[in-house]
């Protein structure tokens, strides 16, 4: 359970998580919605310990991420990855696996690797290096490296960027089995409102540094509460049993 | 097929190998008059030489690491800029002979004492308190550089002429006058830090990632970073007490072994950087010295290779 109390983030005099409270449960999936610069990718570093709150109390578990270093815990992908070291894709995933090794890798830490660059589809590309990967195959191998990780929480920011039709759903569909499967509480902002409803079992919208709507995806999926997210006219239809949001 | 680089450790055994034959050579070629004479006073340059390569090899590498920028050096902290106001404050107040007068061992320890001092207080004063704090630290460590080198030009037109020419002397690092005391102590002060720096091997391949990814893998980062920074402080402040400031060296080197080693693994980047530092300072040494009986300061030739190696990667882009 992650349990975000009285958020705040300020930069100088700019606030750009406001007073955000919410409670989300252990497992499945929970997506953040919302425009740019709605303060998602804020939130997550702030639940991912990678930038510390102006105000209130981030707890996983029950324990403050600000006091308790947990990286067998939780493990968050960024929206931005650069990485000066020259390292291929198996250097690079086998980083995954440092909370628990620190850097002496056992047998069974070789294992979690092979698994996580299986589940990628990254066992041609392990040797090779990362700059000379497509954008798209490079994030896959940061996702391997969180999946190696192996924590029960699992913040994902934007891991869909870069990626084309085919590995996007591959993405969402691994996701989901990192859910199902593995048991995973997977939080993970998504830029595409239907692949949110598609996929995630929660949603939860932000504006402008606040939390607007949440809830399962069909209290979402309407054309009032997109409405509000996203400040603009949005149509919603229904195929079979599925929503899809037209903005256009 | 792709033509895959040499092995790391077929680099790191060839270099081996080349710094082995230029300790070889600096220890013999050229040996005349008595033995017993020659051949000590051979040896204390070249664990001079060995030391020095040593920390900037291993204090360049490190600063990079938690910088994540391949073209600083430690320099940028402005450590050399204030030995040489130092040095230039001494002969300033009490003449050019003072070095001469006082123990060398205390002019070392506070030399050394004072560098690291100022790193420390920079440290805690920046980089605790700060939200960007490895820049700030870095800026403030560049204006302070730029500081101290104002003012130590300011004393230096107001110092003697003839006593300025012994000054200049101290600003280029020199390895023909090394006391042997001094040299026991660092070596001593760099097996420290070595072994502080050999539990941590691992943890450096972690912050070569940058921090948000040192993070996410557990590492506590400021904490961590500076202690790093110390120990660079600390190998950059006794290297620089024992022959002078080495500045572009370690760009270098540093450059040398990423190039040679396609490693991100610091148990061998180490290493082979600390192989190179051997090869350019040793053979160098044997080069000017014995091959073309110059007697000069080798570093002046080694910062001027570095300093063209600093222009190419400038020119080449390689800022990150
Ligand atoms: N380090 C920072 N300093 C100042 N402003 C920032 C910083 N990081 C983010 N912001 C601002 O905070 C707002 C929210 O950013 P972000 O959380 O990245 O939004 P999102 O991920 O929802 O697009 C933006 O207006 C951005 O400009
Ligand atoms: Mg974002």
């Amino acid at each position: 359970m992650i349990e975000i109390s009285g958020v705040s983030k300020r930069y100088d005099e700019t606030v750009v998580v406001d007073d955000v409270s919410i409670t989300l449960p252990r497992a499945g999936i929970t997506a953040v919605v919302g425009p740019n610069g709605a303060g998602k990718s804020t939130l997550l570093t702030m639940i991912g310990r990678l930038v510390s709150a102006s105000a209130g109390r981030i707890a996983v578990d029950g324990l403050d991420v600000a006091t308790t270093p947990g990286a067998r815990r939780l493990s968050i992908l960024r929206q931005d990855n650069h990485i000066v070291s020259r390292l291929t894709v198996r250097d690079l995933v086998a980083f995954g696996r440092y909370p628990s090794s620190k850097g002496r890798l056992t047998r069974d830490d070789a294992a979690h690797i092979e698994r996580a660059l299986a589940y990628l589809g990254l066992e041609a590309l392990a040797e090779r290096f990362l700059d000379e990967l497509s954008g798209g195959q490079r994030q896959r191998a940061h996702v391997a490296t969180v999946l190696c990780q192996d924590t029960d929480y699992v913040l994902l920011d934007e891991p869909l960027n870069n990626l084309d039709m085919k590995h996007a759903r591959d993405m969402m569909r691994l996701v989901r089995r990192m859910a199902d499967e593995l048991g995973k509480t997977i939080v993970i902002v998504l830029h595409d409102i239907n692949v949110a409803a598609t996929y995630a079992d929660r949603i939860v919208a932000m504006r402008d540094g606040r939390i607007v709507r949440s809830g399962p995806p069909e209290a979402i999926m309407t054309s009032q509460a997109l409405a509000a997210i996203y400040d603009m006219e949005i149509e919603v239809a229904r195929i079979g049993d599925r929503m899809l949001a037209i903005p256009y | 097929m792709r033509v895959r680089a040499p092995s790391p450790r077929a680099v790191l055994i060839l270099l081996g190998l080349l710094a082995l034959a230029a300790a070889a050579g600096f220890m013999t070629i050229g040996l005349t008059g008595r033995l017993d004479f020659v051949l000590p006073l051979r040896a204390t340059k070249l664990a001079a030489l060995l030391l020095v390569g040593y920390a900037v090899a291993v204090s360049t590498v490190l600063f990079q690491t938690v910088s994540g920028n391949r073209i600083l050096t430690p320099s940028i902290m402005g450590l050399d800029a204030l030995y040489v106001l130092i040095q230039t404050v001494v002969v300033f107040l009490f003449g050019a002979a003072a070095f001469g007068a006082v123990d060398a061992r205390l002019v070392f320890l506070v030399e050394a004492a004072s560098m690291i001092g100022f790193a420390a207080v920079l440290y805690r004063w920046l980089f605790l308190g700060a939200r960007h704090g490895l820049h700030l630290l870095l800026l403030a460590g560049v204006i302070f550089g730029v500081f101290f080198r104002s003012l130590s030009n300011l004393l230096q037109r107001m110092i003697d002429p003839t006593e300025f020419v012994v000054l200049q002397d101290r600003f280029f690092a020199s390895f023909n006058t090394i006391d042997r005391d001094l040299l026991g102590l660092t070596a001593v002060i760099v097996l420290l830090v070595s072994v502080a720096g050999w539990r941590m091997r691992h943890v450096f391949d972690v912050l070569a990632l940058g921090r948000d990814a040192a993070i996410s893998l557990g590492v506590p980062h400021r904490a961590t970073v500076t202690r790093v920074l110390l120990m660079v402080t600390v190998l950059v402040s006794v290297s620089t007490a024992l022959v002078g400031p080495v500045t572009f060296l370690g760009l270098l080197v540093s450059n040398l072994a990423y190039q040679l080693v396609r490693s991100h693994r610091h148990v061998l980047i180490l290493p082979a950087a600390v192989l190179i530092a051997w090869i350019c300072l040793v053979g160098g040494q044997v080069a000017l010295e014995r091959a073309f009986g110059f007697d000069t300061a080798l570093s002046i030739v080694i910062e001027f290779a570095g300093g063209i190696v600093f222009i190419l990667l400038l020119l080449r882009g390689g800022l990150r």
